[in-house]
């Protein structure tokens, strides 16, 4: 144990050497996650296998959906996360909803996912996918998606796009402005 | 002591998530595509080839790395696979894709403790300078590319998951490299010729 604090501290140490900025944020994120263990029970996370998934990706109430398909562990789609939630926040009066479709393992819901979504404060629906039999499943979200994440639908009524990359929030937005007209 | 610990966890991911690029790739193998070889090194650093397999009939090529759960949870499988066909002419030849720099947990070190921890039977190579991986269009961890020699040519035969369960080994009812190739040893069709799965991004 003492030998992983000492290889842990090390590490930090070098990753940090000059930037004192990030150390502070660091510290910053710990309180954060520290008072927040406490109390997960208000976290509510819809689990579907995909066939309970299928509707959010087929609604036609004329909104447009941009379903994004990330994990805890997948640090690119972590990075592009708060492009989600930015657009989340300012295109909500256009009709724009946001759904981050979560493939963090099960047994992970509890100690990664849920509090993800506390110390981020995350605003946009955040839903599960269960679904071992990834074959069945992947090419009905799009024949053309290799499986790899971070992945991304938008979607109204019967237009839709499908992304295999990641964003930056200009290019979502531009994705998304054409969906509106 | 613990609750340092836990501080120094959480501060090395935090660092660690701040900055990371991502490339798209798009075009690469398809069924019937012929490989070319390549030479890349092994945990001990040595160069290894597809031609060094004099005696294959064929090769298991898996894409895979230290760092992704999904490929993670695969380690025992990859293992199982090559013990089951090295034997039968098909050995297994992982891959390692990512960027060391974008991601230090595949780190060549990283690879030679992973690979002894798990007692790999089967090369783990690095793609340094990631020149193979974008040949063969692959996208994520694991990928898996089975080829069969033809007129002493590697030819793909099958491109995707390993089975149908990545969460529990023992609730897998498809198997599907198993089944590509031994339909390959009988000259057999292959049903499932390409299928897919969720995997880590390569970066």
């Amino acid at each position: 144990m003492r030998k992983y604090a000492v290889i842990g501290l090390v590490a930090v140490l070098t990753a940090c050497i000059g930037k004192n900025s990030k150390v502070q944020f660091a510290s910053n994120e710990l309180t954060v996650l520290e008072q927040s263990k406490t109390n997960l029970d208000s976290i509510k996370l819809d689990v579907f296998d995909f066939n309970g998934l299928k509707p959010l990706l087929n609604k036609k109430d004329d909104a447009i959906y941009v379903i994004n398909f990330w994990a805890t562990w997948c640090r690119p789609c972590v990075k592009e996360l708060l492009y989600f939630e930015k657009l989340n926040r300012e295109y909500a009066g256009k009709n724009v909803k946001v759904i981050l479709v979560s493939l963090d393992f099960p047994h992970l819901y509890d100690s990664k996912l849920k509090p993800f979504i506390k110390d981020r404060k995350i605003k946009s629906k955040v839903v599960a996918l269960d679904d071992a039999d990834m074959n069945s499943w992947i090419p009905q979200v799009n024949e053309a998606w290799s499986g790899a994440i971070p992945a991304t639908v938008i979607y109204r009524n019967d237009k839709r796009k499908f992304f295999e990359k990641s964003f930056t929030y200009e290019e979502l937005e531009n994705e998304v402005a054409l969906f509106l007209k | 002591m613990k609750t340092a610990i836990k501080l120094i966890l959480v501060m090395i991911l935090i660092v660690c998530m701040s900055s990371f690029t991502y490339n798209v790739v798009n075009e690469g193998y398809k069924i019937g595509d012929v490989v070319d070889d390549f030479s890349l090194k092994n945990i001990n650093g040595e160069k290894v080839s597809l031609a060094d397999y004099k005696d294959a009939k064929g090769y298991i090529v898996i894409f895979t790395c230290n760092t992704c759960p999904y490929a993670v949870a695969y380690e025992d499988r990859i293992n199982q696979l090559n013990e089951i066909y090295v034997g039968k002419g098909y050995p297994v030849i992982a891959i390692m894709p990512n960027n060391p720099q974008i991601k230090p947990g595949d780190s060549f070190k990283a690879m030679q403790e992973r690979a002894k921890k798990k007692g790999f039977t089967f090369p783990y190579l690095m793609d340094e300078g990631q020149t193979v991986y974008p040949k063969f269009g692959a996208t994520k961890t694991p990928h898996v590319f089975v080829l069969q020699k033809e007129k002493n040519v590697p030819v793909v035969k099958y491109i995707g998951a390993i089975d149908d369960n990545y969460k529990d080994a023992n609730a897998v009812k498809t198997r599907y490299v198993e089944d590509a190739v031994n339909a390959l040893l009988k000259g057999a069709k292959i049903t499932n010729t390409e299928t897919k799965a969720i995997g880590c991004t390569i970066r």
